[in-house]
């Protein structure tokens, strides 16, 4: 878990809220592989058919605002999305991605998304905190996690947290 | 109950307290990890379900949950998919319920069963969140309740499911922000306005993590109802909570609601904000957020020649029996020009808008009365909006897609000019309604 690599998926706007990551109407659906289908739906219809195991997401920031609905990071995650890079999160997103263990919420520097296009291959390295952009052969910091947030994603979620 | 409160060190904003006390901590300060012992928790029926699937995995993965950490302390609000629009919602209903019994879980509004409604809503009318309490839910506008000066905070599914299991949930201590209004209310201001005020300043990340308490005398002057109207959209500057200093107001209003006793917390005169933020209400106008976002906001008369296909005034933020008694006072003896839906937040609200003859003018108007529910807000059933179509709104999210077609298009507003709108057919200040039937 330490280094992932995939490639970017670029949706460059700001404030991509849950409403599109998975629209209202799919809110009654708890099947995990159905809501896949339907991830990021109102922002792009396409995007399930784009991604492979292991994608990363790249957007502008407050990433994931709006409804506490974690049916949003679930169908990334079940897509096959392992890390969203963002300047910033909304805070319910953000918690739901790290303790449900579904993904990554890697925070970048803003000025870092204009140097990253869609389809790079990028290396996430989280001992290193850094980001190796392999199509383009350059690297970038990320901002490191919280100590509390590292020992959650270490335990791949709430699940296996003890915070004693 | 909370006995050593006075042992507290000075500089604490009433979030700091609540989370100092709820850790078993003398002090805290912004940025602190805590775990905070829960005093509620409230799911609904899209993030029940949720929870529970959640618990099935656990349990897949070896964890045995045979009981849950506190059934009087959980509740349970049918809300967002009632009545049943499909043969899911009305699954996850059954799920639900089965759940909830199994588990001895007492406090659980059925729809067609007595008093029900939306969750926020029931927060403050049942009187189920006191002051001083940590209430989580599973829902983002849990941070309504945070005007009866409790800290609320919404969460997701696992951090819900591991608040069942655990009876406690981690924290980041966050940063407050204060927002002072002063001076004395305009009778065409509603609390929306100034929230949306608030919102289009500091943006839709404008509290992102942080605390958005408000003071000031026109806080103090407004009601109980009104003041959940602010907390609720804190929501929306992607505030962690909304919190305002429990006063008289909200002892009486909750004396009125409920037996069980509480110990108020208070803000220390000299606690630390990281920005304060002052506005004086007189200057204040109409304010509306246009599509497609909170932030995105202008004054009503800018938009005056906006038509429009739908006027909606219900949720948990537009649909307390105060947002229903100002918008009955512009509908009175007026028809309407658009469809208009207006659907009570709470049964109680519903009955209470009977009782006062409320219900009576929106349907002498031509409106339609629906049943409570968050179905047309987050645009699941219950009248949602076709490509193009335009709405005036008094829910709290215009985004792309929120209330129906994804070409949709959502404004937000205060219940007075929804009303106005609806008689108009386009966007009205309402001090600009022409007077005739």
């Amino acid at each position: 878990m330490k280094i992932l690599k995939g490639n970017v998926h670029k949706y460059a706007k700001d404030n991509i809220d849950t409403d599109v990551i998975i629209p209202g109407p799919y809110l009654k659906i708890h099947d995990f592989k159905e809501l896949a289908k339907h991830a990021l739906e109102g922002l792009d219809p396409q995007f399930p058919s784009k991604v492979n195991q292991g994608d990363f997401i790249l957007a502008g920031k407050n990433f994931g605002c709006g409804s506490s609905r974690e049916h949003a990071p679930i169908a990334l995650h079940e897509v096959g999305i392992t890390a969203i890079l963002s300047p910033s999160f909304a805070r319910i997103f953000y918690r739901n991605a790290v303790d449900g263990g579904y993904l990554l919420p890697i925070e970048i520097d803003e000025k870092i998304i204009s140097e990253i296009d869609d389809s790079d291959t990028l290396e996430i390295n989280l001992e290193t905190n850094t980001i190796f952009n392999i199509t383009k052969n350059k690297t970038y910091l990320i901002k490191p996690f919280p100590e509390l947030i590292s020992k959650i994603v270490e335990c791949g979620g709430l699940i296996n947290f003890n915070p004693e | 109950m909370l006995s050593f409160c006075s042992d507290f060190e000075l500089g604490m904003t009433i979030t700091e307290k609540i989370l100092a006390y709820s850790s078993h901590k003398s002090q805290v300060s912004p940025g602190d990890v805590i775990f905070s012992k829960i005093d509620k928790v409230m799911l609904h029926d899209v993030s029940g379900p949720g929870v529970i699937k959640i618990l099935h995995e656990w349990e897949k993965k070896g964890k045995k949950i045979e009981k849950i950490w506190d059934p009087d302390r959980v509740w349970i609000s049918e809300d967002h998919f009632v009545p049943s629009s499909d043969r899911i919602s009305a699954e996850n209903i059954r799920i639900l319920t089965e759940w909830a019994q199994r588990y001895g879980i007492k406090k659980h509004f059925k729809y067609g069963l007595g008093q029900y409604g939306i969750c926020h809503t029931l927060s403050h009318e049942e009187g189920l969140i006191l002051p001083g309490e940590v209430y989580v839910g599973g829902d983002s506008h849990t941070n309504t309740t945070g005007a009866l000066g409790a800290f609320a905070a919404g969460l997701g599914h696992t951090d819900i499911a591991y608040v069942l299991t655990h009876g406690k949930i981690w924290f980041k201590v966050p940063e407050a922000l204060m927002f002072k209004i002063t001076g004395k209310k305009p009778d065409y201001i509603m609390a929306k306005d100034i929230i949306l005020r608030i919102i289009g300043d500091i943006g839709t990340d404008g509290a992102n993590y942080k605390t958005m308490q408000f003071s000031g005398n026109a806080i103090s002057d407004l009601s109980i109802e009104e003041r959940l109207t602010l907390t609720n959209m804190t929501t929306e500057a992607g505030a962690k909570n909304g919190i305002i200093d429990p006063d008289e107001k909200t002892e009486q209003y909750l004396r009125e609601r409920t037996k069980n006793a509480f110990k108020p917390l208070y803000t220390d005169s000299d606690a630390t904000f990281s920005e304060t933020f002052t506005y004086e209400i007189e200057s204040m106008e109409p304010t509306i957020a246009k599509p497609f976002s909170p932030e995105n906001i202008t004054v009503a008369r800018e938009l005056q020649n906006v038509e429009i296909d739908k006027a909606y005034i219900g949720s948990c933020t537009g649909a307390k029996l105060e947002d229903l008694r100002m918008a009955a006072k512009i509908l009175k003896g007026h028809k309407v020009k658009v469809r208009t839906e207006i659907l009570p937040a709470a049964q109680s609200i519903y009955m209470k808008a009977i009782r006062e003859g409320l219900v009576e003018i929106f349907m002498e108007s031509g409106a339609v009365i629906g049943p409570p529910t968050c179905g047309a807000c987050c645009g699941a059933h219950m009248g949602v909006l076709s490509k193009d179509e335009i709405c005036i709104s008094t829910t709290n999210r215009n985004f792309p897609g929120r209330m129906g077609h994804v070409e949709s298009k959502t404004y937000l507003a205060s219940p007075i000019v929804v009303a106005a709108s609806a008689i108009s057919g386009k966007i009205t200040d309402p001090r600009d309604q022409v007077i005739s039937s």
